[in-house]
This record gives structure tokens, C-alpha cells and sequence, in this order.
């Protein structure tokens, strides 16, 4: 598998996503500009964190605009593997390819911290330590579309407490349900806020990250 | 006016106008008198400090660039790989603008790194701010914490420590230092040079606006009522062009297009162009008209002077211009050819087609023909004063208060735990911070093309050095150190940031004056050299006119250190952490009877005139040559320096880390207050497994380090003396917690 | 007291960079809007108060704004009352 990380102005994560998944994980990577719009073969392609324009204006919002962001629409609706990851996320909900909306954190600050995530659909076993760093992390959508989400199990990540509880004070941000990532509904596309690839550099002390990824590529 | 006056009111004295007329053999014109003004403001030329910063030892083995050769130090991290470390202040825009002040510093810092060539991989920053109560000092502190997370979230590069402490000193003038370092190949390290007649001078990145250009701006005889409106008040920063800027820059600087390369920090263009020229024995002639606006209409001393943020000036190679130029389209930047290199030492700048200032490069600058002066110093009285007090002034705590005071100090803003501000910062991206899951004394950051890290810590307490600067800044440099090595580094340079008062008051420049002496002593003794920094002064309240003032309304002299650190092997990395119940603890160092200007007594006890901790160079080194034997040895567990609080807030720390309690006695020497509060120097609390007590202390016998065994690792309490004081659960709720309550309180 | 309701503008001072109305500029530019050439980016509040009369309302919005919603190194503000039935 090839994949394609996609670096747009802005893009502060891309170098790690390479670093990850070539260096530690021996996958063929690709860095995408945005302005180009050939995905030069890549098959799973990543729209990494950072602050794509500035996160002026929304996050996510001009970004989403970016010629290759064409490319990327169509590849996900022929069905290709599509991972945004924090600003991936949200630039991935403002294009339209997932459902909802990230708002500003319910405590108006950035958060970075180590976070628990409950895996509602791959794994149910153990609870994940990984990474957030955001500061529109809320996750919103109306009741209609989280049913939706629920009926579907598209909600893939829930923010969670060391036992693997899902409750209130587990809530980093105040998202809906505790969502921390969801899929589409034909599972190719998925947007999480978390950053798995802050986990999984041995050397960090901390690889639930490289786990999740693999889980996530493997699906 | 006459153009006298016109000088003094820019700044200038008359013997430096006398000065300006010599170096240019005639009358200048008003935007060469604002060019002189600037770039021989204390800023720019370190004219009231730099007679004493040239006796920091800045010579080693390691160095590549050397202090004031270049934007930033570099130090040889082996590998054919370099690190470039800098630490700035914003103090002065913080005070107006928190957020803007803060986040434009973090800005220039970093520009100050990758102008070298090198990739910044961590920032951090210290932060000075008055009574915590006051509600200005929340303002400053949100607006300050929020502009550095924004700007360096933003940026891309992860906040790996700092430290904030709070006294009402810094009440008017609060301190936000900001540190960066990057990497890089030793052959891509660019240099701030113009050299090579004809080489194409661009300016790059933001546009040109009338930022930072007050002082110059009110002097001007062309000032009216609308163009003092159209100057702004604070620079706005804008990390997304920052980001864009590093990428670009980078990429010219790795593809070998230019000659040299210059961030327009200060004193924008008249700045970049003179020292880049002054640096290569050569000139430029620059055309005004085709540098890009922000503002219309823009006289050419203000196009000169602007200090607008993010960006450039870069000298490329004769024949490149097009590729320089395709790289910054690519980021959407500009990238403007506005003159060439000349062979002529002169700097010539054009608009609308008439030469408006003509200066010999070398003239405005430091080492050139910028003023140095040596400033009076006079001990103040205060110094005598604090010598006289004595510990037995202190009536000792009750034993059933000491429960209560390990409360007050876990709690205290200036111990507890900082969450409140890091959790704010990107400390992960790059995936680089190997202290995320492992805290120790220092941050640790792999360098990943190398499999070795950066250790680093930013470290002062300005209550000693104002109680003793010399001692004072000595301590600064050692317990940066004293961080670094707990952690498993070798320190191997610093950086430092000069706070001080007004220079022109004696008594503010013998603070000054000792702290050199200090940082001198200290880095001779460690083998760091000082590859560079900044020195802020005039942090004083506005009251306080140039001719002096009183000591007593200057902040706490504030020599703030930047240590940086290598760990060649990752083997090394020793957290602060206890790790399991039965390990044992023991004391490095020895323990005085001691507790002057320590927490404990300025806070709990109230007591703020005492001098100095107890301190001795040679203990420190005997110290941490046993630290890093010990733990190059793999001989403990964990480690920890004790610092601010004492020895029992330095078992607290470890004891939360690990989610254990501890079990010591105290000795029978000293007094309980002193042995647990006091903060007598060169001191460290180690774990070891049990098992290996004879063989450790056999050990320490050898390398003839004082030490004391002080107890054991067990589950959940803190008892010392049999007496039990808190459970490590209610240290950690209320030492976690505590910087938020001290806020919405 | 009447009732009224304040639509309040505020904007970053003319003088001073504005970086989101920058990159929205180059957003649109890319876009292909190249007929965009300028864009600035501020904050509209609306705040629902009661007064005794409309001049009142005037000087407590102009407090609420110079104290709180506008930082006037850096903004400027504008604002309409309309009173409300």
C-alpha cells in the first residue's frame, strides 16, 4: 500500500506522518502538495494536523479549497482510504466527506494532553493513551446526524477515563457523546482529533499510537 | 528645531551626533539620524552592556558559531550535525499587548534560528509576573500564555518546558523570555553575510508597514495629527506566515541558492542591510520604492526603520534569482529583488529615483562604530542589609505545623504544578519530546537522524541574585546545569537573557555587573561558553526617568539561562519519578542550616530580606560529575534536583511522578524547617533498587560525594520523622490544582 | 426601561496587519476570485440590553465596548441601536 500525505500551507504534522509510517511502520510514503491535484498513486492518502492557512477564518475552511482537495473528494467517492487527523479532520468536515462540525474546546483554551480513547468498532478491549493538541475539538452535529452515526456505528473513537469508562470528565472538549473520530458510512473515509502518530515512536515511551494506526489501516 | 536636537530627542547624546557628523563627514539627513538612533539604541548595540558581556567565556571545542558572529550560537552535536539555541525577551510589548507582545516573541526567536539554516525542534520560555491576586497580573498571564501558544502551536514546534514565577517586583514589568533551538548539517549552517559585488539583495515574506517606529515616528518634524494615527500601536504577528517563511527559507538556504541571510528583527532593514554589509567588508544600494507596502505612502526613514514581523533580508548568488524567487511563490510569499551587493562599504538607499541616505555600513554597528560605554556601579545599601539576617531570628515550626507548611508550599504559585500553562502549549508535534511520558528535570528531545537527544532547561531565581547577584547568577547557571545532567545530559553551552533595571542607575548596573561576574565564574567552571542571548533593560517602573532612580522600583535582576545539553546515549534518559515501594532514597550534596531566601521563609515565614542560599562551586561540580558517573553507570532510578521548596517538595515531585509515597527521616544536625524547606544548593534525591545500597554507597564513597540515606520508596503516604503528613492522592489534587485556583480566586 | 438591541462591529485598525484577513484573501484567490483584493476579517456582536432611553443605551454600549468587546489598541468598533417594541 502507498500512501499519500497531503501537505497544505500550514500543515505542521506531515513531516511526523512520514516519520511514522515510513520510518517506523516501512510503508512507501509520498508528501501530496495541495496545489497539485495528481495523487501520484497513493492509496491511502492522510490530510495531517497543523494550522492549514492559519486555521483563520475556520478550521479547515480554506484548505478545503486547495486543488488537490478535488482529488481527494473523488478518490474517497470511488471508495479510496482517506485519514485526516486533527486540522485532517476538521478540513475533512468542512469539504463535506464526514459529517458534523469541530467547534472551539467548551473550556475556550488549546488542550494538549495525553487522553484516553475507547475504540467502539475495532477494538473494545483496552483503552488507548494518545495524544490531543487542538483548539476546536468539539465535535457537533445535530441529533439526527448522531443517530445516524450511532445506527451506522460510524463513531469509531470515544473519549474515555483509564478504565475505559465513557463519562463527562473523560470529555476533554465537550464533544457530543465523547466523539473523538468517526468514519463515513462506508467506512474509507475517517477523521479523528487525537494524534496517533505522537504514539508511536518507541522512544517516546508510548506506541498505542502505531497500534491504532495499523488497526486503522488494516479496516 | 536644529538637527541637535532633533538627535536628542531620537536618542542620541551630543557626543554621538558629533560621532554621526565624523563618520559621514557632513550633516546627516533626518532618515540617517533615525538610522544612527536605532541601530545605536541599547537594543541594537549593547552600547551600556557589552563592555562586559565580551568577559563571558564563549571559546569551546564545540562551538561552530561563536556569541555575536552570527543570529544565534552553534554548537557541534557531533554527527556532522549542529544545534543553534537562542533565549530573547519581549518584555516591553508584553506589558502593553499580552497576547501580540508575547507571540511576536516567540516569533523573532525563532526567525533568529532558522536564518541559520537550522529546523527549530523545541521552544521554551520563562515567564515573570507580578502578585498572581492582582487582577492585571491574570490578564498579562492569559494574554501572555495565550500568545505564545497561538503563535508557537500555530508554528509548529513543540513548548518542552519553562518556568513562570510570580512576585510583586515584576508587577509593572512583567518578563517573557522566549528560547528556541533547531538543527542542522554543519555544511548547511548559513551565515548573516553580504559578500560578492552584484549579488541580488531580496527582501522575503510580509510586507512592509509602519510597525515599531514610535521613537522615531515623534522626532520626526513631518509628523501631523493623521500620521500619528496611522501608526500602530502593538505588531500583529502571523505564524502562518512564519510557518511558510521557515519552509521557504529552508529551502533556499538547502539548495545552496544564497550568500547570506538575515532576520529584520529590530531596526528592520536598516539593521539587516548594515550589519549583513558591515559583516562582508561590502555595501548595497537598495531601490526603497520596490519594497512591498502594507501602508501607502511610506517615507523612506519609516520603510527603513519598520520593524514588521515576519521577515527576510537575503543576499542570493548572481545567476539564481529565478530560483530563489520560484521557491517563495511556491509558499506564497514575497520575494522582491530591491537591490545588489556593491563593493563600495557603503549602504545607498534609493526612492523615487533620489538618494536618500548614504552611511558606511561598518559606522552603525556593534564592533563597527557603535558606541560602547562603561556605566558607573555602586553597591546599594540594601545588599548590607539582607547579610545581617540570621536563621535564629526564625522561631522553628511547632511539629505539628509542618503538615500545614508542606500544604502552603505544595499550593504555593511559584512550586506547583504549571499544568494550567503547558497544557495550553503543542509540547508533542514533532514527536520528538521524549519527556512527555517520562518527566524529568530537563526536557528531552531526540534528534532523530541521530539517535541522541537535546537536554534543556531555562533556569533563574531572581530572589537570589537580587540578594546576591554574583552568587545568584551563579546558581542560575549551575542549576540549569544541575537540570540537565538530573535528566542524563551533558550540558555543554547556554544562552542567557540579561532583565535588569535602568543601566543608568549604578546601583541596577552593579546588579548587573555581579551577574556577569556570576555567569562568568559558573560557565568557566562548567566548560558551557555563552554562545549568545540578549540583554533587556529598563524593566523598571515608568517613573523612573533615564538619569536612574531608586534600586527598590526595579524588578529582581533576572539573568535568565538557557542550558543546553547533550545525551549521546538514550540509554541515559533518567526521569524524576520514584519508581517502586522498597527503593531507596538518598541525599547528594550536603544539607546546611540554611534557610535564606528560600520559599519558606519569603512566603510562609514573610521574611523577605535574607541573602542568598548557601552555595559552593565546587560541591555543585563534585556534584554533578557523581550524577552523571552514577547515571552514565546505570546506577539509579531516578533523580531529582532540589530547588525551589526544598528537599520535601523535591521527594513530593518524585513521589507524585510515580504515584508513590516516601518514608524518611531528617537530621538530627539541622534544623527540621532547614533540612526539609531550606534551599542550600547542590543538591540532588536519587532512587536506587535495594538490593544495590552497599555497592551505591561504596560507590559515592569513591567518587568522595557527600550523601545521606534518607528513607525509602512505599505506597501512597508521606511520612517523615514517623509522622505522617498527606497521601500522595491529596498532594497530587492539590499541587495539580492549585495555579487555577490562585486564578479564579 | 425600553428595550434594545445593539449590533455591534468590530474591526482590526486599518494601520495594523491583519493575518486572517490575509489568508481569507489568498483563500479567495485561489479560489479564482481574483477580483478580491483586500480582505478584512473582524467580529459582529450583537448584545440585547435595556435603557432608559436610546442615549443611555448609547453609553452603555459604548462602555461594554471600549472595557470589554474591543481591544482599542489593535480594534476599532461601530455600532446601531435599534430599539426593540
Amino acid at each position: 500500500m502507498k500512501f499519500g500525505v497531503i501537505v497544505f500551507p500550514g500543515s505542521n504534522c506531515d513531516d511526523d506522518m512520514v516519520y511514522v509510517l515510513n520510518t517506523l511502520m516501512g510503508y512507501q510514503v509520498r508528501k501530496l502538495w495541495h496545489k497539485e491535484t495528481d495523487l501520484q498513486g497513493c492509496d491511502f492518502l492522510i490530510l495531517p494536523g497543523g494550522f492549514s492557512y492559519g486555521d483563520y477564518l475556520r478550521s479547515g475552511a480554506i484548505a478545503r479549497f486547495s486543488p488537490i482537495m478535488q482529488s481527494v473528494v473523488r478518490h474517497a467517492e470511488q471508495g479510496g482510504k482517506v485519514l485526516g487527523i486533527c486540522n485532517g479532520f476538521q478540513i475533512l468536515t468542512e469539504a463535506g466527506l464526514l459529517e458534523g462540525a469541530l467547534l472551539k474546546n467548551n473550556n475556550q483554551k488549546y488542550i494538549c494532553k495525553n487522553v484516553f480513547l475507547a475504540a467502539t468498532q475495532a477494538d473494545r478491549l483496552k483503552p488507548y493513551a494518545i495524544p490531543i493538541a487542538h483548539g476546536d475539538g468539539r465535535y457537533y452535529a445535530d441529533n439526527d446526524t448522531l443517530k445516524q452515526l450511532q445506527d451506522n456505528e460510524q463513531i469509531l473513537f470515544q473519549y474515555c477515563d483509564a478504565e475505559g469508562n465513557i463519562n463527562v470528565d473523560a470529555n476533554p472538549n465537550g464533544s457530543l457523546l465523547n466523539i473523538a473520530g468517526i468514519c463515513s458510512k462506508n467506512k474509507n473515509v475517517i477523521g479523528m482529533m487525537p494524534h496517533p502518530e505522537r504514539a508511536s515512536d518507541p522512544y517516546t515511551g508510548n506506541t498505542d499510537g502505531k497500534t491504532l494506526l495499523q488497526k486503522l489501516i488494516e479496516i | 528645531m536644529n538637527l541637535l536636537e532633533t538627535a536628542q530627542q531620537l536618542g542620541l547624546n551630543p557626543e554621538e551626533y558629533q560621532k554621526i557628523k565624523e563618520f559621514l563627514g557632513r550633516e546627516p539627513n533626518f532618515t540617517e539620524l533615525s538610522a544612527y538612533s536605532v541601530m545605536w539604541s541599547e537594543h541594537c548595540s549593547y552600547k551600556n552592556s557589552i563592555f562586559w558581556l565580551k568577559t563571558l567565556p564563549k571559546d569551546s571545542e564545540r562551538m561552530l558559531a561563536k556569541a555575536g558572529e552570527e543570529n544565534a550560537g552553534v554548537v557541534d552535536i557531533g554527527n556532522g550535525w549542529g544545534c543553534a539555541f537562542k533565549i530573547e525577551s519581549h518584555n516591553h510589548p508584553s506589558a502593553l499587548e499580552p497576547y501580540q507582545g508575547a507571540a511576536t516573541g516567540v516569533g523573532g526567536i525563532n526567525r533568529d534560528i532558522f536564518t541559520m539554516g537550522a529546523r527549530p525542534i523545541a521552544q521554551m520560555n520563562t515567564l515573570r509576573f507580578g502578585d498572581i491576586k492582582h487582577p492585571r497580573t491574570q490578564y498579562l498571564m492569559r494574554g501572555v500564555v495565550k500568545g505564545i501558544g497561538d503563535y508557537g502551536n500555530a508554528f509548529g514546534v513543540p513548548t518542552v518546558g519553562g518556568e513562570v514565577f510570580f512576585d510583586s517586583c515584576y508587577q509593572t514589568n512583567p518578563l517573557v523570555n522566549a528560547f528556541s533551538a533547531g538543527i542542522v548539517e554543519k555544511h548547511k549552517i548559513a551565515r548573516a553575510i553580504a559578500i560578492g559585488k552584484d549579488n541580488p539583495v531580496f527582501i522575503v515574506g510580509s510586507s512592509t508597514g509602519k510597525d515599531g517606529i514610535h521613537g522615531a515616528a515623534f522626532a520626526s518634524k513631518d509628523l501631523t495629527e493623521d500620521s500619528i494615527k496611522d501608526l500602530p500601536a502593538v505588531q500583529v504577528g502571523d505564524p502562518f506566515q512564519e510557518k511558510l517563511l521557515l519552509e521557504a527559507t529552508l529551502e533556499i538556504i538547502a539548495q545552496d541558492l544564497i550568500i547570506g541571510i538575515q532576520d529584520m528583527g529590530a531596526a528592520g532593514i536598516i539593521c539587516s542591510t548594515s550589519e549583513m554589509s558591515a559583516k562582508g567588508k561590502a555595501g548595497m544600494d537598495i531601490d526603497l520604492d520596490l519594497v512591498p507596502l502594507r501602508q501607502p505612502n511610506m517615507l523612506a526613514w519609516e520603510i527603513l526603520l519598520s520593524e514588521s514581523q515576519e521577515r527576510m533580508l537575503v543576499v542570493g548568488k548572481k545567476g539564481l534569482e529565478k530560483e530563489i524567487t520560484e521557491i517563495f511563490k511556491k509558499w506564497d510569499l514575497n520575494c522582491v529583488q530591491i537591490g545588489k551587493v556593491t563593493d563600495s562599504t557603503q549602504l545607498r538607499f534609493y526612492q523615487h529615483g533620489e538618494l536618500v541616505a548614504e552611511l558606511p555600513a561598518d559606522s552603525l554597528v556593534l564592533g563597527g562604530g557603535a558606541p560602547i560605554y562603561e556605566r558607573e556601579y555602586r553597591e546599594p545599601a540594601y545588599f548590607k542589609t539582607l547579610q545581617k539576617f540570621d536563621i535564629q531570628q526564625i522561631s522553628e515550626p511547632q511539629e505539628d505545623a509542618y503538615s500545614t507548611i508542606a500544604q502552603f508550599l505544595l499550593t504555593h504559585e511559584n512550586i506547583c504544578s504549571k499544568k494550567w500553562v503547558y497544557e495550553q502549549y503543542d509540547s508533542m508535534v514533532g514527536t520528538a519530546n521524549l519527556s512527555t511520558n517520562k518527566p524529568a528535570d530537563a526536557a528531552v528531545v531526540l534528534v532523530k537522524p541521530l539517535d541522541k537527544a537535546l537536554v534543556m532547561s531555562v533556569d533563574c531565581n531572581g530572589r537570589y541574585v537580587y540578594a546576591n547577584p554574583e552568587i545568584g547568577a551563579m546558581i542560575a547557571v549551575c542549576e540549569a546545569a544541575r537540570n540537565v545532567v538530573c535528566a542524563g545530559g551533558e550540558p555543554v553551552a547556554i544562552t542567557n537573557n540579561l532583565n535588569f533595571g535602568n543601566p543608568y542607575n549604578p546601583e541596577v548596573y552593579w546588579q548587573f555587573v555581579g551577574s556577569i561576574k556570576g555567569i562568568k565564574q559558573a560557565c568557566e567552571k562548567l566548560k558551557t561558553p555563552v554562545t549568545g542571548g540578549n540583554v533587556s533593560f529598563y524593566n523598571q517602573s515608568s517613573s523612573v526617568n533615564k538619569a536612574g532612580g531608586d534600586v527598590s522600583n526595579a524588578v529582581f535582576p533576572t539573568p535568565t539561562i538557557g542550558m543546553l545539553g547533550i545525551m549521546d546515549n538514550l540509554a541515559w534518559q533518567t526521569t524524576l519519578n520514584f519508581q517502586k515501594t522498597g527503593d531507596k532514597i538518598y541525599l547528594l550534596g550536603k544539607t546546611h542550616n540554611d534557610i535564606a531566601s528560600s520559599e519558606y521563609l519569603y512566603s510562609y515565614c514573610q521574611v523577605k530580606e535574607s541573602p542568598a542560599p548557601y552555595f559552593d562551586i565546587e560541591e555543585e561540580l563534585l556534584l554533578q560529575n557523581t550524577l552523571k558517573k552514577a547515571i552514565q553507570g546505570g546506577k539509579i532510578l531516578s533523580a531529582h534536583d532540589v530547588s525551589e521548596g526544598g528537599l520535601f517538595i523535591a521527594l513530593a515531585e518524585s513521589a507524585m511522578a510515580g504515584r508513590v509515597g516516601f518514608k524518611i527521616n531528617t537530621s538530627k544536625q539541622i534544623r527540621k524547617d532547614a533540612y526539609l524547606f531550606g534551599e542550600s544548593q547542590s543538591r540532588a534525591i536519587v532512587s536506587i533498587k535495594a538490593e544495590q545500597t552497599a555497592e551505591w554507597e561504596l560507590f559515592l564513597q569513591q567518587e568522595g560525594c557527600t550523601y545521606e540515606y534518607l528513607g525509602e520508596v512505599i505506597e501512597n503516604n508521606f511520612i517523615v520523622d514517623e509522622q505522617w503528613l498527606m497521601t500522595v492522592q491529596e498532594a497530587q489534587h492539590l499541587y495539580q490544582n492549585a495555579l487555577e485556583k490562585h486564578l479564579t480566586q | 426601561m425600553k428595550k434594545f438591541i445593539a449590533e455591534i462591529d468590530i474591526m482590526p485598525i486599518r494601520e495594523i496587519l491583519d493575518p486572517q484577513g490575509k489568508a481569507v484573501t489568498l483563500g479567495l484567490n485561489n479560489l479564482g476570485l481574483n477580483e478580491v483584493a483586500e480582505a478584512r476579517v473582524g467580529k459582529h456582536i450583537t448584545l440585547q440590553l435595556e435603557a432608559e432611553s436610546e442615549d443611555k443605551a448609547k453609553e452603555k454600549v459604548e462602555t461594554a465596548c471600549q472595557k470589554l468587546l474591543a481591544n482599542l489598541i489593535m480594534e476599532k468598533y461601530s455600532y446601531e441601536i435599534l430599539a426593540v417594541e
